[in-house]
């Protein structure tokens, strides 16, 4: 019986880094999930993320955001990369943000590519972001770095694959 | 392996298979060529605790973007009651229905909407299996089309304690598109 909900690679940083990257994905999954609990050693930046290395301005989001007191929204369009989070950014305090994205049909080579984001940061508010990569190829890598700064240590990124039937 | 769903939306096509496991994918249907009005998931077996749908789609309404829906059991009664809270991009607003005919889950993208451009969702319905309690969803969604979309997080509840044995999942109008993708996975409790 195949495994539905599989950890296709986890990543715990052993020292600060500028990025991290997932590559040669395989193409076997419907969706795949990315959960990084991140913090980085100045600043609180926001978290970006580039698909198969595409640094031109094929990405733009939209986000709801929730800061404790008012509910506002934002987008970045023609951007160079996506913002998977918006105003939950990870800060010097390892634990205190959790991001869970989804990045759907990412196999697909018909449609262009669309995350759903999830971003919590416990002293900032909470993010609901969806993303679009005018792309059709399928996604065979990512890339995840802060805008600034670098991730800490101990900075962790798990990559997980759900099949379909 | 015997097929333990059916699936009723015309012109998909579909593939099943007897699952185990804590999260287990129990069917999955691609919209084809022609559309499809519907996908629908029957028979679904109460062996799970949560149900999670999880769907990539496209409208073929005559316009931007398009609502999406889901019913419960086939349901077309006023039993559901929804709230959203959206972002357009700029301002956030907050949507309630007390007493309406089915659940909201967001938008996805529709004919004139950004060519290629899908919008997505993940669906959790809780406890449907329970025959005591009103039935709740939450949903995460939404659809960028570089200058303009919507994200939303919604909750809809459905009041009826019967147990969840179809799921049903439309555009508000119009058909699906082709390559829309709609899947249903069980969650286990331990």
């Amino acid at each position: 019986m195949a495994n539905t909900y599989v950890a296709i690679a986890t990543q715990t940083l052993g020292s600060a880094a500028a990025s991290v990257t997932f590559s040669s994905i395989p193409a076997t999954y419907t969706d795949l999930v990315l959960v990084s609990v991140a913090g980085t050693t100045t600043g609180a930046p926001n978290t970006f993320l580039q698909l198969n290395g595409d640094t031109a301005t094929n990405y733009s989001i939209r986000a709801i955001i929730g800061n404790g007191s008012t509910a506002s929204s934002g987008a970045v369009n023609n951007s160079s990369q996506f913002y998977i989070d918006y105003n939950a950014m990870p800060d010097q305090t390892l634990g205190t943000t959790v991001n869970v994205c989804n990045i759907m049909n990412y196999a697909n080579s018909t449609t262009y590519k669309t995350i759903l984001v999830r971003a919590n940061a416990a002293s900032r508010g909470t993010d609901g972001i969806v993303g679009l990569w005018r792309s059709t190829s399928a996604v065979t890598s990512l890339l995840i770095k802060p805008a600034s700064s670098t991730f800490l240590a101990s900075s962790t990124f798990s990559l997980y694959g759900i099949a379909s039937a | 392996m015997a097929p333990i769903l059916g699936i009723m939306a015309s012109q998909v096509t579909g593939h099943l298979w007897a699952p185990t496991g804590a999260y287990d994918s129990i069917a999955t249907t691609t919209v084809g060529a022609g559309g499809a009005s519907s996908v629908d998931f029957t028979s679904i077996p109460s062996t799970y605790t949560h149900l999670q749908v999880r769907y990539l789609a496209r409208g073929s309404f005559s316009g931007n973007e398009i609502q999406i829906r889901m019913r419960l059991n086939s349901d077309t009664g006023n039993n559901y009651a929804r709230h959203l809270l959206e972002g357009d991009g700029s301002t956030a607003a907050a949507y309630a229905t007390a007493s309406g005919s089915l659940m909201a889950l967001g938008s996805i993208p529709a004919a004139t909407g950004t060519a290629s451009a899908f919008g997505a969702g993940v669906v959790d319905i809780l406890d449907y299996a329970n025959t005591s309690k009103y039935k709740t969803s939450r949903t995460l969604s939404g659809q960028d089309r570089n200058g303009a979309g919507t994200i939303d997080l919604a909750s809809s509840l459905w009041m009826n304690t019967n147990a969840v044995t179809t799921v049903s999942v439309f555009p508000d109008s119009g058909n699906f598109s082709q390559y829309s993708i709609v899947a249903l996975y069980g969650i286990k409790g331990a």
